[in-house]
């Protein structure tokens, strides 16, 4: 009640942005992104996309009405969580399971903080820890891209009876004339068997993958969209992607045998979108100018140590969660100077 | 310090209600919290550790409440900690004569029954100043109260985790196990939850809520 | 400082009563010991008869031995002689050698995986394995107890020792998942690669240790 309010003559202009008005721009960046995976894995795509948004959706609105509060439905924000979420989920992911995540990214992941702008973590990203931690092997279970009969049939996980085990989609896939499907992600073979997928396979969009992970360049287009009208912090990505690929090219240069190269780093898994969609969600990275390089400096190293040496393949998810675990640090420690104060003045 | 403490030694309902609900150890007090995250990863095990927790509790307030005026206060919590001690190797031998495998599930925690702050909280705040029989009555409420809250963790772990209670498979074969649930993460997320539920349940008689 | 208000318990009685408590104490503990001693040991034998017998079908009794350098002696307590190796013997019903039996263990993916195996003199080789703890991955590492194809590998592993009695005559070693082509190799299961080599270290590390020491001395056992 007694802050000075500062009084400019008028006319005043409204800058037009708001947090709906972000939001929303967020989730239309994210369309042709969603419509590539369609493209790519069809119905059972398309269903998991509709299926998890629904069920982030609906949890915001029955938390919304069971504590009380307005309803926050129209700021656009569960929607970015759920089409988030489903994007990094496997694209023949149960939907039950999809339901469970977007329920959990929700209730646990935001609404128990306080509701946006009050989340400690990115709520896509604890929605997708929570069905890595509890559904390991149906996390880990993919379908190859392009299937012959992906838009006229499900695949017969999608469908599973909620609490039942996913059938096995390893007879579905034969009847698909997919060529050479290998059931690993390019991360995980280069892992356990030391192959490294070419370039050119990565960005055809045909690797095995998570349902939005493939399309890096498309996912970069949507990105500079996001910053070239200052929706999205453009300095976060870059950070994220150039200590990961400078990590790589370290550990290349140490030995090239066994590490892959740098583009390959950045191709595979879920590096792009994590950088560009995740790790830049207003609420959980720093603002200070430094405080962001530092935030995705952390980010992609911390995923470039858990993909080499830790027991998981693939280490975004996990990396952008430690990154938002710090951000109230980073923030404390980069504050800049106040224009005109002493530089060793305490109060 | 105006008048000495004069205990109320008048055995009531509350008496025994008071550690299964108003004062429940872990929805309401929080306390032996290293037992109720680490053992309950299914109901026979929750229920295994209640009952030996109980156990304990009950045979050393009562021990305590019968000498509780010979004990000198300089040496009080020394000798508690020895009848406590005791009772827990008791427990300790007893397990192991009945179930080697219940006494490998539970493992260390067993021993670590003998730093339950319950048990102690008890002695020290309830059986040294109350007469055996009412003291017996607070720890047996304590006991299963905290019996029940195990219980209901292991339950929700074993059934989600594992599509069990008490080994009899509830969902047929084609269940799908929450893995987190029987790791340590699931402790947290079903304390956090029976947490909540219990913080709603105790806060809507006082607003006269309801449906 | 002068006349506290309430008088000093004397140190007299402090210690009394403690020391009473104290023997009080004494005499529950060692009673229960004493009480509870046979029936622990009952079924610590029970438990290690069932899991010996199960990597060792057909066998009826059990011995605990130890294999040293100098030789085999047998185990009554639970200590194991500096520089040995505890193993199990197991005997059928007419009192003949069956097999033998030890423990090995090897870092999984979350904790140590522990099994027991069996071994048979006669074909040099392990017969048979069984989980004795782990903490893996529900779902993923825990094939290793369901996984019939797997534990194919463990009906006749080829665990031969070298003629100069020193080592394994070949290492016991996990390769990746259809890939095994000797006798002395274990096909890993796809996908918990991580549990598959912790049991096939383990079970090399165990037996290098062991076999050796044994072998020279495997007609000691015989009754």
């Amino acid at each position: 009640m007694s802050q000075p309010i500062e009084l400019r003559a008028a006319p005043h202009q409204h800058s037009g942005r708001s947090v709906p008005v972000i939001m929303r721009n967020v989730v239309y960046s994210m369309l042709p992104i969603c419509a590539f995976s369609v493209w790519q894995y069809g119905l059972s795509a398309l269903a998991l996309l509709l299926t998890v948004t629904a069920a982030c959706l609906l949890t915001e609105r029955l938390l919304n009405r069971a504590s009380a509060q307005p309803n926050t439905l129209n700021d656009w924000s569960a929607a970015i969580t759920g089409i988030l979420l489903a994007l990094t989920l496997p694209p023949a992911f149960p939907l039950w399971m999809g339901v469970v995540s977007g329920f959990v990214a929700i209730a646990i992941g935001k609404a128990l903080f306080g509701g946006l702008g009050y989340n400690v973590f990115n709520p896509a990203l604890v929605g997708r820890a929570f069905v890595q931690a509890a559904f390991p092997v149906a996390i880990t279970t993919w379908v190859p891209a392009f299937a012959t009969q992906r838009f006229s049939e499900l695949v017969p996980s999608t469908l599973t009876a909620p609490l039942m085990m996913p059938p096995d989609v390893t007879a579905w896939i034969k009847q698909q004339s997919v060529d050479a499907f290998t059931g690993a992600t390019p991360l995980a073979r280069w892992k356990f068997e030391n192959v490294a997928v070419s370039a050119n396979d990565l960005l055809s969009g045909a690797a095995t993958a998570s349902t939005g992970e493939t399309s890096a360049i498309l996912i970069l287009l949507c990105g500079l969209y996001l910053a070239a009208r200052k929706f999205m912090d453009w300095r976060i990505p870059v950070a994220v992607l150039a200590s990961a690929a400078a990590t790589a090219w370290l550990f290349q240069l140490y030995d090239p045998a066994h590490y892959p190269s740098p583009l390959f780093v950045l191709l595979s898994g879920g590096l792009v979108l994590g950088a560009v969609f995740m790790a830049t969600d207003m609420a959980t990275s720093p603002v200070t100018p430094l405080g962001v390089w530092i935030y995705g400096a952390v980010i992609g190293v911390v995923t470039m140590m858990i993909r080499y040496f830790g027991g998981l393949t693939e280490g975004v998810m996990y990396a952008i969660l430690l990154g938002n675990a710090l951000t109230p640090f980073i923030d404390q420690f980069t504050q800049p100077r106040v224009f005109g104060a002493q530089k060793d003045e305490k109060p | 310090m105006s008048l000495p403490e004069q205990a109320d030694d008048s055995i009531t309902l509350d008496t025994f209600l008071e550690g299964v609900w108003r004062q429940n150890p872990v929805f309401v007090m929080v306390l032996g919290m290293c037992p109720t995250l680490a053992v309950t990863v299914s109901a026979i095990n929750a229920l295994s550790m209640g009952v030996a927790t109980t156990f304990v509790l009950v045979s050393s307030c009562l021990l305590i409440s019968m000498i509780r005026n010979l004990v000198p206060k300089e040496v009080r919590i020394a000798t508690y900690i020895v009848i406590i001690a005791t009772f827990v190797t008791l427990v300790d031998y007893l397990i192991q004569a009945v179930s080697l495998k219940l006494y490998e599930a539970l493992g260390a925690f067993i021993q670590l029954i003998v730093v339950n702050c319950i048990i102690l909280g008890r002695a020290e705040a309830h059986a040294s100043k109350h007469p055996p029989l009412k003291s017996v009555i607070n720890a047996l409420g304590m006991g299963v109260g905290f019996t029940i809250g195990l219980f209901a963790l292991g339950g929700t772990r074993e059934i989600l985790g594992a599509g069990n209670l008490f080994g009899i498979s509830l969902f047929g074969e084609h269940f799908q196990p929450w893995v987190v649930m029987v790791l340590p993460p699931g402790g947290f997320f079903v304390l956090g939850g029976w947490l909540l539920l219990f913080a709603l349940l105790r806060s809507k008689p006082a607003t006269e809520g309801g449906h | 400082m002068s006349a506290p208000e309430q008088s000093q318990t004397p140190a007299s009685k402090m210690i009394l009563t403690m020391g009473v408590v104290a023997c009080v104490c004494g005499v529950l503990i060692v009673g229960a010991f004493q009480s509870t001693q046979e029936a622990i040991a009952e079924n610590k034998r029970i438990v290690l008869e069932r899991a010996v017998f199960k990597v060792l079908p057909g066998a009826a009794t059990v011995r605990k031995y130890a294999a040293t350098p100098a030789g085999i002696q047998p185990l009554t307590g639970d200590a194991v002689p500096e520089g040995g190796v505890k193993f199990y013997a197991a005997y059928d019903q007419s009192g003949g050698l069956k097999g033998i039996a030890a423990e090995a263990a090897g870092k999984g993916y979350a904790d140590t995986v522990r099994v027991l195996y069996g071994y048979e003199a006669k074909c040099q080789c392990i017969v048979g394995i069984s989980v004795v703890s782990m903490r893996e991955t529900p779902g993923i590492g825990d094939k290793i107890i369901t996984d019939q194809a797997f534990l194919k590998n463990f009906e006749a592993l080829d665990v031969r020792v070298n003629p100069e009695m020193t080592a394994l005559a070949n290492a016991v070693k996990t390769v990746k998942h259809g890939s095994k082509s000797n006798a002395w190799q274990i096909d890993a299961i796809a996908g918990a690669t991580v549990t598959s080599k912790a049991v096939g270290r383990g079970i090399n590390d165990s037996a290098q240790a062991l076999l050796p020491k044994l072998v020279a001395h495997i007609g000691e056992l015989q009754p």
